[in-house]
């Protein structure tokens, strides 16, 4: 068999195969639904506001719940005691005049 | 129309059998080339999911929860709060929340301790989250004991496990009475965590807001708005570590793009000099650089991104599961959903293919229109 060919098919082939990461990726959030019904449904009852990611810190385990100043404690950029916390980006309100502010007299 | 296919054809065999000539040095780029793709995709796949999951299951968090302040730090509320909000136009429902951590020296894991209204349980009764059940191989029916704030030990049974569909949420709740949340916090009866606060109107979050600070000055309420937000930010791909993987692979495909760009090897320029010598066109050349560049870019672009999917949404990261880790004990066990747009497809694209193919074309389109004979020659 010609090279040309082998290679278009191969390449027909990644082609298929990206097309099929789009059908499976609608197919699962179909199935999805009832799970994430069910975490949305947990989250109303026990009034959580944060998933459960990192469960080293306090304010790692509920971000949104931490004091203004308690994640990048430090400065901003700095290097963070807890591994995870270099994930995560400077709060938006750090140094802006947003909505936090205005609401944190 | 077929003389065209047949020639691209001729073309594209030429150009396989001159990458093989070089087949170690092909096959190393072809590996780093994936794996640069494999890693920006795994990150904005990874991130993106875990964005949009959040902001389905957190649409039902509390509009506002208002926390007290006390030295620029959060401090317990009185529960005489909740009945001052309650007063104001607009609140439909303003309840104190108790839930706070508990540190187990013994599995060195933090728990989330809860008090839930709409799961009352008696006295000496908890229920655990599955991650919890999981790791310390704690079932229904077994005892756990802890530590109060007195130092004496508080034995609890467990009643129930959340379920493992939850785990994205509740992977480290404890769940249990008023009383027992008491007796092992120390937490006054006139004292809670926080206020959850539903407000009637979801244009009236902000306005409500101001309306508590400007009443209980020393408290600070947070929106569902900005708990939605705060999810968005943390796992926006262009922040935090997950800026500094992009910015090394960005780095490395430049330096080897660079290398590509900055001219053709000895054995290259004479290839395109023999080429021109017997009878090849400039866009000839072109084309047979345009479809050596494909072959590289292209093929491990669509192995890259095809790869990344299968390690996010098939296998859970298991690359990224020990940065995301960090020092926790407890870690959800869940699949997320793949959620995947043509955006985020066509933004790789872009990243990755179109500055290779260009590098690669430009120095063969230099070389390919000097004299075949001055190539030879020198």
């Amino acid at each position: 068999m010609r090279r040309s060919v082998v290679y278009l098919s191969g390449l027909g082939f990644l082609f298929l195969l990206l097309a099929g990461i789009f059908f499976h990726a609608m197919y699962r959030q179909e199935h999805a639904v009832p799970r994430l019904n069910e975490m949305a449904r947990i989250v109303k009852d026990l009034e959580l506001t944060d998933l459960c990611l990192f469960t080293e810190a306090r304010y790692t385990r509920h971000p949104s719940q931490a004091d203004l100043q308690t994640a990048f404690q430090d400065h901003p950029m700095a290097m963070e005691h807890f591994p995870s916390g270099s994930f995560m980006k400077i709060p938006e309100g750090i140094g802006r005049n947003n909505g936090y502010e205005t609401l944190d007299k | 129309m077929k003389r065209w296919i047949n020639k691209q054809k001729n073309i594209i065999d030429f150009t396989i059998s001159s990458l093989l000539r070089r087949k170690g040095k092909n096959t190393a780029l072809f590996f780093v080339y994936t794996v640069i793709v494999f890693l920006l995709s795994s990150v904005m796949f990874y991130t993106h999911a875990l964005k949009k999951e959040a902001k389905i299951i957190l649409q039902s968090t509390p509009d506002i929860v208002v926390q007290r302040t006390m030295a620029g730090r959060h401090d317990l509320i009185p529960v005489r709060y909740a009945e001052e909000i309650r007063k104001i136009r607009g609140v439909n429902a303003a309840t104190p929340r108790l839930w706070g951590y508990y540190y187990d020296p013994q599995s060195r894991a933090n728990f989330t301790l809860m008090v839930s209204e709409s799961h009352p349980l008696p006295s000496g009764d908890i229920i655990i989250g599955s991650g919890i059940s999981r790791t310390l191989k704690v079932f229904q029916g077994d005892m756990m004991t802890f530590r109060t704030f007195k130092g004496d030990l508080l034995t609890l049974q467990v009643a129930d496990i959340l379920s493992s569909k939850s785990e994205l949420v509740s992977s480290d709740l404890i769940l249990l009475s008023e009383e027992d949340f008491r007796y092992l916090t120390g937490m006054a009866k006139e004292q809670a965590t926080d206020v959850v606060v539903r407000v009637r109107n979801p244009k009236e979050f902000k306005t409500v807001a101001v309306k508590i600070v400007n009443l209980l000055p020393d408290t600070r309420p947070i929106l569902k708005d900005e708990i939605l937000r705060t999810y968005d930010s943390i796992f926006d791909w262009r922040s935090g570590m997950v800026v500094l993987v992009i910015f090394i692979s960005v780095l490395a495909f430049i330096i080897f793009s660079w290398d590509k760009a900055s001219g053709l090897s000895a054995d290259e320029r004479m290839e395109i000099g023999i080429l021109k010598a017997i009878g090849w066109e400039t866009s000839d050349v072109i084309n047979m650089k345009f479809w050596e560049g494909t072959a590289i870019s292209l093929t491990s672009f669509l192995s890259g991104v095809v790869l990344a999917y299968v390690h996010i949404f098939f296998t859970s990261a298991p690359l990224f599961v020990q940065v995301l880790k960090g020092w926790s004990i407890l870690y959800p066990s869940f699949k997320l959903t793949p959620f995947i747009n043509p955006y985020q497809i066509a933004t790789l694209f872009f990243l990755t293919v179109v500055p290779y193919t260009v590098a690669t074309i430009i120095p063969s389109w230099r070389a390919a229109t000097v004299d075949p004979d001055s190539i030879m020659r020198s």
